[in-house]
């Protein structure tokens, strides 16, 4: 076994050891602990939870990628995906927590008096968090093919194992202590192959500062500008201006993400481990800390990769790479089939071009970023090792906040709260565990044999929580009298629309040809995007509810007390079951 | 119950302020108004990409902590803190 192999089954199997360990020692043994982890948890902690369950495969491996080849328009992902932040400590937690009940269909079902709104929100939940899953799920299996060279399928049933090992047995609270656990490893894997980066190519450590620096070979040439000579010399449009799709469907596409992130259960259930209403508000205040911590760090590894890869194949300018004397790291990830040459000018050396007939390096996956990265910069193979645990960290700890966020809607909502409302605590731990066994089956298939609509329905999962779940909550909060039939109108609606354009554009059910009005930009509202069409579906939301609480009655006196109770912190008290 | 539509009040009124500073931050200056301030530069970033890739996330930060100091505040002026 050669030395990167060894080390990468240390820095897996190692981080593996530890979340089992862990699991161990914080099982459950109650509901309150199985879904909010006794809410005992300080907002210290919580916010690193919070960081784990929050960046996922696409934070870790996938969004760097994108913005080193969108360059400027890529910043959406990153304001997007903490800009919701703000509104959820401002908006959303303290008074959900204040509220102090398991889950979100549950306050929902509290606030608008009606177990057809927390039906409605559990089927809105689980459709964001199953598509969300299978992302992880591909994640894992990934990981473990790539790093480990064993089989996709034993590598995704190993990291299944692991899940349901901790989840299953801890729930919330296993979750919370690994999350923390997966945070730090995580973390580090992102930062320190960034920091070693960032010093060859500016020779600053900090890779926030290194990406606004000048470049260290001596030419006193801001690393910046150097990239936005290099790319505009093959065709390409500036790095630091590029914009494909206009301003518009920019803005609209942030806000989506913005309020989606807001309004995404498995980040709001978080909030309730905590024992108070202010507690909510800080554990927020860290958690975008944290993220932040890898959120800023992300566009200089994003930059930084796109000049690596850059000069790699053109050295100097003219003098491009002998393909028979390619590195090491572009022989491992050919064989990937992730990375793809063709000699198109058969000279024996690659060309890279914005040009389709002349470019040569025909196929660059953007996930290779962040994974190859070390390998690109020469780093040590420690480095590399440390990246695959880093991956296998952020696929996990999110999909164990997405499978809490399943199986406590179907056990808590749907049994406990609609169907079998006699279950007994012990009844109600058992189906929550046996749920979310299924859950991690179900989405290990899916991860197995990704339906077509995979890729697609990511933007439906955040365009879903966008459009329903957030208005839904901010209404409840922020309008005494809103009723419960202007808020499922509302939901209904939101949803309704966002699906229907989506649809309309990317095929029913993504079914490529059923897309009536085709994928193309022309025929977009105004220009926006279907991913961006999540803030239009809330807006759609807040009219339709606010008109139909102009034409019909306000919400009862009990539950416009209730709402003025949860607007005060004082007395958050304990979770209850009821 | 006069106490604590006040205190709800000035809550609103904070949140405004916090949000209006959100809005300016990412959507104003990393977006709407990007190429104006790209024609100034802090080191080797152009301003208006500045915000939008690091400058709005700090921001985003400092809000958040900056809203739970003033609510404090609220909390305990108006009586409304946790169990003191």
């Amino acid at each position: 076994m050669d030395e990167l192999k060894l080390y990468t089954y240390i820095a897996v199997f190692g981080s593996f050891a530890l979340y089992f360990a862990i699991a161990w020692w914080a099982r459950a043994a109650s509901t309150s602990e199985f879904y909010v982890a006794g809410g005992g948890v300080t907002p210290l902690q919580n916010g690193m939870a919070i960081g784990a369950d929050w960046m996922s495969a696409a934070s870790f491996i996938s969004m760097a990628g994108i913005i080193a080849f969108l360059g400027y328009e890529g910043s959406v992902y990153l304001m997007g995906w903490t800009g919701g932040y703000v509104l959820l400590a401002m908006l959303l937690a303290p008074y959900m927590r204040k509220h102090g009940k398991f889950t979100v269909p549950e306050f929902i079902s509290d606030r608008y008096y009606s177990k057809t709104a927390r039906v409605v929100a559990v089927i809105c939940l689980i459709l964001a968090s199953l598509t969300y899953i299978i992302g992880q799920m591909k994640g894992v299996g990934v990981a473990f093919s790539r790093f480990l060279e064993v089989d996709y399928a034993v590598g995704l049933g190993f990291g299944m194992t692991v899940v349901w090992f901790y989840a299953v047995l801890g729930g919330m609270k296993g979750i919370t202590y690994t999350q923390i656990a997966q945070y730090c490893v995580l973390i580090f894997a992102y930062t320190i192959p960034a920091i070693f980066i960032s010093i060859q190519l500016t020779g600053n450590p900090i890779p926030q500062l290194g990406l606004g620096s000048t470049l260290a070979d001596g030419s006193g040439v801001y690393l910046l500008d150097k990239l936005d000579q290099v790319v505009t010399e093959l065709g390409f449009n500036e790095y630091t201006t590029s914009n494909m799709n206009g301003s518009l469907d920019m803005f609209a596409f942030a806000l989506s993400l913005m309020i989606g992130t807001a309004g995404l259960p498995h980040v709001i259930m978080r909030f309730f481990t905590v024992p108070s209403a202010k507690a909510a508000r800080s554990s927020a205040g860290y958690a975008l800390i944290f993220i932040a911590l890898l959120y800023t760090v992300a566009p200089a590894v994003a930059a930084m990769a796109r000049l690596n890869l850059m000069n790699t194949i053109e050295p100097a300018a003219g003098q491009n790479m002998e393909y028979s004397e390619r590195p090491q790291w572009v022989k491992d990830w050919e064989k990937t089939g992730l990375l793809q040459f063709s000699d198109k000018n058969g000279d024996g050396k690659v060309q890279y071009s914005a040009h389709e007939d002349t470019n040569e390096l025909v196929k660059v996956d953007r996930d290779i970023i962040v994974l190859a990265n070390p390998a690109i910069a020469n780093l040590p193979n420690w480095v590399i090792a440390l990246v695959a645990a880093g991956g296998l960290a952020a696929a996990l700890s999110t999909a164990a906040g997405l499978l809490l966020a399943i199986s406590s809607s179907i056990s808590h909502d749907l049994m406990k709260g609609v169907l079998t409302p006699n279950l007994s605590e012990k009844n109600e731990l058992l189906a929550g565990r046996i749920v979310m066994t299924l859950a991690i089956l179900i989405s290990g298939y899916l991860g197995l044999n990704p339906p077509g609509f995979a890729a697609g329905t990511v933007a439906l999962a955040f365009g879903l929580a966008a459009s329903s779940i957030f208005p839904a909550l901010m209404m409840g909060i922020f309008s005494t009298k809103m009723s419960g039939k202007a808020a499922i109108a509302g939901m209904c609606s939101g949803v309704g629309v966002t699906i229907l354009y989506v649809f309309q554009h990317k095929g029913i059910m993504f079914i490529p040809g059923t897309s009536f009005l085709g994928g193309l930009q022309p025929n977009w509202f105004f220009g926006i995007s279907p991913n961006g069409f999540g803030a239009v579906g809330a807006l759609v939301n807040f009219v339709v509810a606010f008109t139909v609480l102009k034409f019909s009655d306000p919400a009862p006196k009990y539950v416009q007390d209730m709402v003025e109770n949860m607007r005060t912190p004082g007395g958050s008290g304990a979770i209850s079951n009821h | 119950m006069k106490k604590k539509t006040t205190y709800w009040r000035e809550n609103l009124r904070l949140i405004m302020i916090c949000l209006i500073i959100w809005f300016v931050v990412s959507f104003g200056f990393g977006l709407i108004l990007v190429e104006p301030l790209n024609e100034f530069r802090i080191g080797g970033y152009k301003l208006g990409f500045w915000f939008a890739q690091q400058g709005s996330i700090y921001v985003f930060v400092g809000l958040v902590f900056w809203y739970g100091y003033q609510i404090t505040k609220l909390d305990s002026k108006y009586g409304a803190s946790e169990q003191s």
